[in-house]
Order: structure tokens, then sequence, then C-alpha cells
């Protein structure tokens, strides 16, 4: 009997001395374990990331501002993208698979436990690379600086001869070091998922969320790669005198681009395929029907990774490329955008003549739904060349894309939060307080980033630490800045929710979200081997299947 | 797990009447502002939908049937939105029931797979039409040509058929629409990467080191357009700012012939024209029909045709002269223009000299 | 509510699923693979860039034994694999120990390579791009012979301590795809850089 399992109460924990337990979680290869320490790695760098967005914002309220110098301001726009996309989201992410995917496939834990571990540890070491660049970015004698090259680190400003010290080889190493943590995440994801999946469930019988992971995983495979052979070829040039991005012995500047593009725009897939896999959880359980053409799902998702790697050059639209090259790629740009518009549709259509339950995780689904629709549309405004020699370089791209990162992933992250949260700590969060940080989080969302299209049709360009007067861009800037407030706090409520409800929240049991898929069969936490027998299903709703034998869940 | 009876999302947030009407008002105000900015007409608002010039023309164009069908599709999926939102929700009278199982629909799934291609079809064909008409623009014979260098942070404009050197401040003719005289600019660049972009009179192009670029732009209307660069470059890329004077053709024929001067010989300038000579700054600087023949810095012949000093960090005073040499880092930190520590009399001497390079 | 159980049922068929060992080692294969595209992509836009010094028709050698060694490795360890399926344990030692041999005459004949560039020819990775772009390429694939060739020596020095067994057969297959991987990397390598780019 999977639920007569035997749980570590307080009791017993408190037992356990401090450097017991701490040992304990350094040490760990439990999957579970792994999965909150890079989320908690997450929410941390998080913090830190919102730090560095607000000074940014702060310096732009008003035109000619002091708040910040140029040289602060440019390490804290790159620090703050190069943390939030390496640090914040892939680990989140990374976390949710590792602790969801045993669970949801009937394992005991991932294919490589060690593996596991060290590329955590490895993710954890490399942002501390990158950080410990704020003491010694000039070499132990000078003061430090971060890297201050943009999180895309265009060459040849990376060149020692425009990056003196050594702030731009604390981001190429602490990228180095993190990337192959990534690379060892996503081989044991792969491998879980093709070879620990448990009788019965077959490929067409996964969660959605587990397939969306394999994709998600097979794609970090030859994502991150070609960003670490740049960064290697970097390291060549910075510290052995090598030429690959040295223009003046011939080296091309557009091929950086070319190879960081490679690797960043299917990036931005392998951030948005887990959000869409949570929303493809949560969103059937709040409406009561299954998902809505799991097959075109699957398809659409398969799609997706492989045409995401033919689009790179729309963020090199402007670099001068021919206009076969331009129309090429602004083809498959919108060509992509396709499967993605399509699972909208399905996601909807999951939705309709259900029995939709406003629960703080449906909240965040819905507003992922509504941001996600715009973000793709503003998605598609870029992907016509002409409108992107205007709109390129400018506050409507960085809008557009966190209209993605923070309106569709982080909305979708928050969701998943709120609807595992029960199963992992064994309680039930606040969800007045959910609520709460639902509405003041879509208030400053909506606040800064909407308003944030609009001096970029006025024509202001990004990173820049000050702009002139009279552009018409002071009033947008003013309400962008508001936004972030109404975001910090919000987010703060949703930290003191969590931690609050972690230690005095209502008990839960195995499922209180009625759900269906394996992981709500389990104790709420599960204990360290997840079940007592290895489950056998014979459909994709093995608990459905067991609450309503009379209508068992179909295979179409 | 049961809901409340009739929950509905909006009046948890706001239960009051008088709370629903405050919100609509702001809500309302804040998407009046727009409205009244887009309106404006004035050049000094760089709006990238009052284009003065054929490029810009043509990408305004297209970017109007792409904002008309992407606002079809939002307003298609919004509606479904809201419609599944306030339809199926969970009331009392649904019960504990689970609603049918509906697993797909494959005639529903090919019509939303169909539709989108088409519309990604005809979006396709549309844009690459403008991307020829543009980038593959021929050249008549009678257009200007300017060559733009990009340097950390300042552009460097040669004239190479007129034998002009300037900094920072293009001047262009005026085209008419009947006999067009465009200008194509060559973009190179000294160091890293920089980006062109004046928005009323053209998309934006990179100026990449070794690699040559060209854009082109036919302003329809005099005046001054602004603009700035639009690729990070580093510190000071702030302030790498861009004035495009678009001239009459006689403004223009005037503006050439002034340039093609060499410098003024001011007998009250004599004083500080050797000290200009003889500290570092002919090792960047150049004064046509002088000693002074430096490339890392601007051309300095005729400054005070220029309206901006430091790449438009600055105005061209007197008191901004004298600040930019003293003392650069309050005017542009981190640009590359060193402070040339001179005392008074020699930096007053100076200033007095470039002064009389009009 | 959902306290059911997950009673174990009879499959009509066996449950099988492929080998962990063998997926992972296919992943890794397939990022690295990735890597090295990029450096071959890199090394073929950059030939004839050069804007002084060296290029490749004036100091490179095609190295045919070498290449021999490291191909003809492969062949070996297969030996060696067959050998210990049929339990001959001795003719396995034997076979994995030729396979390291060769892939080390390999590394020294690389060594024995560069000291000629360098010394003779005075072309470093910092004289010009295809200096650069050579010795990255080349030393990538170099590096990952070495993590190979420790792996082997590894595994010798077990099997003559008379340690391994039948049952270990599938983790050293494991082991000879990443030795095939860095031998198929190596016909693209010597294809790219002595064939097509001299």
């Amino acid at each position: 009997m999977s639920t007569e399992s035997i749980v570590l109460t307080a009791v017993q924990d408190a037992s356990r001395s401090w450097s017991a337990i701490v040992h304990g979680w350094i040490t760990t290869v439990d999957h579970k374990r792994i999965g909150i320490l890079y989320i908690v790695l997450a929410l941390v760098f998080l913090v830190i990331g919102g730090m560095e967005a607000t000074i940014l914002r702060i310096q732009l309220i008003v035109p000619h501002n002091h708040f910040v110098s140029p040289q602060f301001f440019n390490q804290m726009f790159t620090m703050h993208g190069t943390t939030m996309i390496f640090f914040v989201a892939m680990p989140i992410l990374f976390g949710f698979g590792n602790y969801l995917i045993p669970l949801m496939i009937g394992a005991r834990d991932m294919a490589f436990p060690r593996v596991n571990a060290w590329s955590f540890w490895l993710t954890a070491f490399g942002g501390m690379l990158l950080y410990f660049s704020f003491i010694g970015g000039y070499g132990l004698y000078g003061a430090g600086a971060a890297p201050d090259v943009g999180w895309f680190a265009y060459a040849p400003l990376t060149a020692p001869a425009f990056s003196v010290g050594h702030s731009t080889d604390f981001w190429t190493l602490g990228l180095l070091v993190s990337g192959i943590g990534s690379i060892g995440a996503a081989v044991n994801f792969v491998a879980t998922i093709l070879c620990m999946r448990c009788p019965g469930m077959s490929l067409g019988r996964m969660p959605l969320l587990v397939w969306l992971n394999l994709v998600m995983g097979s794609m970090v495979l030859f994502v991150i790669s070609p960003l670490t052979a740049a960064q290697i070829m970097l390291a060549v040039d910075r510290f052995l005198g090598g030429h690959f991005f040295d223009t003046q012995a011939g080296g091309s500047a557009v091929l950086w681009m070319h190879f960081f593009w490679i690797f960043g725009h299917p990036e931005v897939y392998v951030l948005v395929i887990p959000a869409f896999a949570f929303i493809s959880e949560i969103v059937p359980v709040f409406s009561r029907k299954p998902i809505f053409g799991y097959p075109i799902m699957v398809a659409a998702t398969v799609g997706i990774g492989f045409v995401s790697f033919g689009v790179w050059a729309h963020h090199m639209f402007t670099v001068g490329m021919n206009s076969y090259a331009n129309s090429f790629f602004a083809l498959t740009t919108m060509v992509v955008g396709v499967p993605t518009g399509i699972k909208i549709f399905n996601w909807i259509g999951t939705m309709w003549g259900g029995q939709l339950q406003f629960k703080t995780p449906l909240l965040f689904c819905i507003g992922f739904l509504f941001q996600f629709l715009i973000a793709g549309l503003t998605g598609i405004m870029l992907a016509c060349t002409p409108f992107n020699w205007q709109l390129s370089g400018s506050y409507f791209v960085v809008a557009h894309f966190h209209y993605v990162i923070v309106g569709a992933i982080l909305f979708a992250l928050f969701g998943a939060f709120y609807y595992w949260f029960p199963k992992m700590s064994g309680r039930m969060y606040n969800e007045t307080l959910g609520k709460l940080h639902f509405w003041l989080f879509v208030i400053g969302f909506h606040l800064t980033f909407d308003f944030m299209h609009i001096p970029g049709l006025l024509g202001m360009p990004r990173r820049i630490y000050t702009y002139e007067p009279g552009r018409g861009w002071e009033l947008w800037n003013l309400i962008c800045t508001i936004g972030v407030f109404f975001q910090g706090i919000a987010v703060l409520i949703f930290v003191a929710n969590l931690v609050r409800s972690w230690f005095v929240g209502k008990l839960v049991g195995n499922d209180p979200w009625d759900a269906w898929t394996l992981e709500w069969s389990t104790s709420s936490p599960p204990p360290e081997y997840n079940f007592a027998e290895i489950p056998v299903v014979s459909s994709r709703r093995p608990l459905w299947d067991l609450k309503h034998p009379e209508d068992p869940d179909l295979d179409v | 797990m049961r809901q409340a009876r009739n929950f509905h999302p909006l009046q948890a947030a706001l239960p009051s009447t008088t709370g629903k009407r405050y919100v609509a008002l702001a809500v309302l105000s804040l998407l009046v502002w727009p409205v009244l900015t887009f309106a404006s007409e004035s050049p000094a608002i760089p709006n990238i939908f009052r284009p003065a010039s054929t490029p810009a023309d043509e990408i305004h164009t297209i970017s109007r049937f792409t904002l008309m069908i992407t606002a079809l599709i939002f307003a298609v999926v919004f509606s479904l939105l809201v419609y599944v939102v306030f339809r199926f929700r969970r009331t009392a009278a649904t019960g504990d029931v689970e609603p049918p199982q509906v697993y797909g629909s494959n005639q529903i799934e090919l019509a939303w797979t169909v539709i989108p291609v088409l519309i990604v079809l005809v979006l396709f064909l549309a844009t690459a039409r403008v991307i020829h008409s543009v980038q593959d623009a021929p050249r008549p014979t009678g257009a200007l040509e300017v060559t733009a260098v990009g340097h950390q942070y300042w552009w460097e404009f040669r004239y190479p058929s007129l034998g002009i050197v300037t900094a920072n401040e293009l001047h262009i003719p005026v085209s008419d629409p009947a006999s067009p005289s465009p200008t194509f600019l060559k973009l190179l660049s000294a160091d890293t990467d920089h980006s062109f972009w004046v928005p009323l009179l053209a998309g934006k192009t990179d100026l990449i080191p070794n690699r040559a670029n060209s854009m082109w732009m036919d302003p329809h209307q005099t005046g001054l357009y602004l603009g700035q660069c639009a690729q990070y470059c580093g510190t000071q890329h702030a302030k790498m700012l861009l004035r495009v004077y678009v001239d009459s053709p006689d403004k223009f024929k005037a503006w050439v012939a002034s340039q093609k001067q060499p410098a003024r010989t001011d007998a009250v300038a004599a004083d500080g024209r050797k000290i200009f000579e003889q500290t570092a700054c002919v090792n960047c600087h150049a004064v046509a029909g002088t000693v002074a023949d430096g490339q890392f810095g601007p051309d300095l012949t005729h400054l005070m045709s220029r309206d901006t000093i430091a790449s438009g960090a600055a105005s061209n005073t007197h008191e901004n002269l004298k600040l930019w040499i003293r003392d650069p880092d309050a005017v542009k930190p981190g640009s590359l223009m060193p402070a040339m520590n001179l005392n008074e009399r020699d930096l007053n001497a100076l200033v007095v000299y470039l002064e009389s390079l009009r | 509510m959902s306290s059911a159980t997950l009673a174990p049922s009879t499959l009509e068929s066996k449950w099988v699923l492929p080998s962990r060992g063998h997926v992972g080692m296919l992943c890794l294969i397939a990022a690295e693979s990735a890597i090295f595209i990029i450096f071959v992509v890199a090394y073929i836009f950059y030939l004839g860039k050069n804007v002084s010094g060296p290029g490749p028709k004036d100091v490179l050698e095609v190295p045919i034994f070498a290449t021999i060694c490291l191909l003809s490795s492969s062949i070996t360890i297969h030996f060696a694999l067959s050998a210990i399926r049929r339990e001959k344990l001795g003719a396995f030692a034997l076979w994995w120990f030729i396979t390291f041999a060769l892939g080390f005459i390999f590394l020294v004949e690389t060594g024995i390579e560069w000291y000629r560039l360098i010394y003779h020819h005075g072309l470093t990775i910092s004289t010009n791009l295809f200096g650069t772009t050579y010795y990255s390429l080349v030393g990538l694939h170099a590096s990952h012979v070495t993590v190979g060739l420790v792996l082997l020596l590894t595994v010798s020095i077990f099997a003559l301590l008379g340690k391994v067994r039948r049952e270990h057969e599938p983790r050293l297959d494991v082991l000879a795809y990443y030795w095939h991987f860095v031998d198929a990397v190596w016909v693209v390598v010597f294809t790219v850089v002595y064939i097509v780019g001299r």
C-alpha cells in the first residue's frame, strides 16, 4: 500500500544535530532534496537579480539621474540578465523537473543520482564565481568590478583591449562551469525519462510535464554546447592571445553573434517549455478535464524544439545580412509561432466545458495565458524584419522578452509553486495571501512591462544609463519604475506565505487537489523512496482510473 | 475543496463599486496618454510611426499591417479566454460531478493549425517584399555617399566625393520625391559594435569592425532629426547621440562649401593654437590646414559649426567647452577624452582658439 | 480521497527500457558533438582569412601514422569487448591494453607535430587566425583523447589486477561508445584540417 509509508516526522528531525542536518543536505543524492536545493538557490538569486533590476529602474526614473554611475549601471544590467537567465530560470526549472519527474513516472530517483548532485553544486559554484567578480574583477589589487559587457557579451567589447581586468573572465568562467552542470542535469533528465518509467507507462502515457521536460532536456544538450564552445573560444582569446573574435587579426564579431544566438534563441524555448509543462498539469486539474489534444501538444512541442534551432539570426536582423538571409529567418521565426500558438488554443480548449476552480494556481495560469498571448504577438511583430529594424535594440524588445520571462514563465512558476507546495511540504499555503500576491503582481507587472513598449516605439534604445529629456520618454520610464515596487511587495508576500505555511500551514494528505498523476498517490511530502511499491499504470491518468473505474482514462 | 458560491475573481479584489470606478478611471487615463503621445507630430520625439523618409515609410506601412493582424488575433483569442473564464466557472449547481471528459477534436485542431499557417504565409510574403525593397534598393548616380565610422563614443562622418570630414552632426540634403537625391551611408567601426538609429529616417543598421554595412535615407522634409547609438558599445553608449540636419539644396551647398575650407587662422587665437599644437591635442584631433592630424578623436576644423560637443552630451557653449577640456568626466564619465591638466590661462587661450574654428 | 491502492497487475509483455548508461553516454556524445561542430564551423569559416603568418599549406603534414593508430584502436576495443563477452578475460586485457597503447601513440605523435609547428615554424595559438583555430580544434580533440586514455588505463589496471569480470561488460561497452566517438571526431577533424583545409 503505497500510502502506508514511513514518513520522517518533525519530532524525529529535531533529534538530529544541526551539523547532521546540514551535512545531510550537502551530501544528498535524493532527487527531491536536490530539487529543493536548486529552487532555493534560484530564489536567492531571484532576490539579488530583482535588486539589480530595481537599481536600474531607479536610475531611469527621470532623465539625467545620478543614482548610480554609468559604470555601475552597465554592471547592473549585465549581472541582472546573466543572473536571471543562468542562476534563476535554469536552476529553478531543473529543480522542479528533478523533484517531479521521478514521482510522475513512478521511479525511486533519477537515473544518475550522484551526477545529479554534482550538477547542482557545479551550478551553485558557477554562480559564486560570477558574483566573486564584485570583489575580484580587476584582479585582487584593485577594487572589484562585475562584468559590464551585457549578458550576451558581444565581441569585440569582450576583447582584452576593450574589457580590461578580469570581470569578463568571471562571466566566461562562471557560465562555463554552470553550463557543464546544466548539461549534466539534462543528461539525467533524458536518461531518467527514457529508462526509468514504471511498467505500463509508455511514452504515450507520460504526463505532459514529463514529455516536455524530455524535449527540454534533449534541447539543452544542443543548446548549452554552442555557448560552451564560444566561451572556450573567448577564453582562448583572453587568456592565450587567440584571435577568434579579434577583428584586427581577421576575426569576426558577427561569428560570436551567430554562436551566441544559436545558443541564445533555443535557450528561451528551453526556459518556456517547462513553463508550458506546468500549465499543462495545472489547468486540467482545476478545469476538471483532461488536457485537450494530448498528441498534438506533444507534437507541437517537439516541433518547437526542432524549429527553434533555425531562427537564431532574428536577433541579428540589423547586422547587415543580405536580404535572403533576413527573409529566411523572418519565415522560420513566424513559423515557430504556429505550434506555440496552437498550444494556447489547446489550453483554452481544456478549460472549455470544464468547471474552473479559481484557486491561486489557476489564477497564475490564466495570467500566463493572457500574457503569453501578448508576448507571442509582440514576437510576431519582431519577426517582421523591417519592423525589427526599428524595434531591435530598443525598449520594445526589453518589454517583449520580459513579457515572456516574467509574464509567462514566472507566472507559470508561481502557479507551480502553489500547486506543488502542499506535496513538497505536507502543508497548505494561505489562499488569501496567494490571491493577494497574484493581484499585486499583476498590477505591478502590467504597470512596468505594458508601458515599457512605448519608449521603444519612441526611439529609446536599451542599455543606456540615462536618456535625454524632451523625447517623450519620461512619463513611461516613471510608470515602469513604479510598477517595480508592486512586484517587489508581491514577491515578499509570496516568500512570506511559503515560509510561514511550511511551518504552520494546515496539514494535507496525499492528494489535496483531487488530481490524477502519480505524484499525488504518495504521501505529502513523499518518503525518501517515493513509492512503497513501484506502481503499474494503464493510462495517462492512473488516479482518475482509480477514482472512476467506470469511466477509465482513454489513450487518445 | 468547495468554492464559495458564485466566486468572481474581480469581486475578490475590488469589493466596492467606488473602488472599481477609481480603477477604471486610472486605467482609462493611462491608456489616453499613449494615444496623445503617438499623435504628436514633434520631430523631437523620435516616434517610429512618424516616418520622414522612404525606408522609414516602408517600415511604417508593413508595421501597421503586422499590427492589424496581431490585433485581430489578440481580439479573437482574448475574447475566447474571457468567455471561458466567466462561462465555465464552477458553481454550486455543477456540484461534485465531473464535467464530460473531452480529449480533443481532430477537426477543431486542424482548423486552428491551418488558419495560423495561412496567416504566417501572408505576413511572410508581405515582409519579404519590404525587405528586398529597402535592402536591395538601387543606388541612383546622384546619390550622396557618406562614410560613417563608429568610435567609442562618437561618430565620424566622411564625405569622400566632397573631401569633407566632420563628426557627430550629419548634414544631408532633403530629397524631392519627384527627383530623389538620397544619401547612402557606408557604415564602419574603429573599435566595437555600434548602431546608427535615427527612427524617423530609417531602421537601424549596425557598425561592426572589420565589416562594411550600408544603409540609405531620402528625407522628405528639412529639419533636425534625433537619434543615438543603438548597440551597447561600452561605458558611454548612452551619450553617443546623433543629430541629422536635413538641409534644403541651397543650405546644403553652403554648408559643404564652408566645410571644405581649411581652418580659419585668427590672430587673436594664435596663443591657443600654439597650446593646441604643442600639447597632446594633436595626438587625437585633426584641424585641416594645420599640423594637427590625429585620427582618434573628432575632426575639429569646423567645431563651431556644430550645435553640440561630446557627441551631443553637451551644447556647444563657452562654459561647456572649458568644462569638457578641464574635466571630461563631469560631462561624459568614462569617455576616452583625457583631462588635459592645463592651467587656467592656457585653458582660456585654448578655448579662444577652438571658438575660432568656425 | 485518493488513498486507494495502485495494485501491481500483471502485464502481458515484459517491461523493457533502454539501459541508463548507454542513453546517458549517447546524450553526452550529442552535447560534445555540438561543441565540436562549433569549433569545426569556426575553423572552416576562418580558412584563408589570416592577415599574416603561416597558413595550413605552409606547415601542415598529414599525420597518416597517428590516424591509423587511432582508428585501429576502435577495432581493437571491439575485439576486447568480444573477448569479454565470451569470458576470455586474458584476451580482453590484452586487446584493451593495445587500445590504450594505440591511443597513447596518437597523443605522442600529436605532441611531436606540435613541437615541430611551434619550434620550427613559429606557429602558436596566438600567431594568427590559423594558429588559433588549429590548436583549439586539434587540442580540444586531444583533450578528449586524454580523458579517454585515463579511463582506458584505469580499466587496464583493474584488468591486470584480475578485477574485471563478465558482468562489467555493459559498462565497458558504454566506455567504448565514448572511445568510438573520439575516433569519429578525429575522422571529421582530420578531413577538415588536413584534407579540405590545406
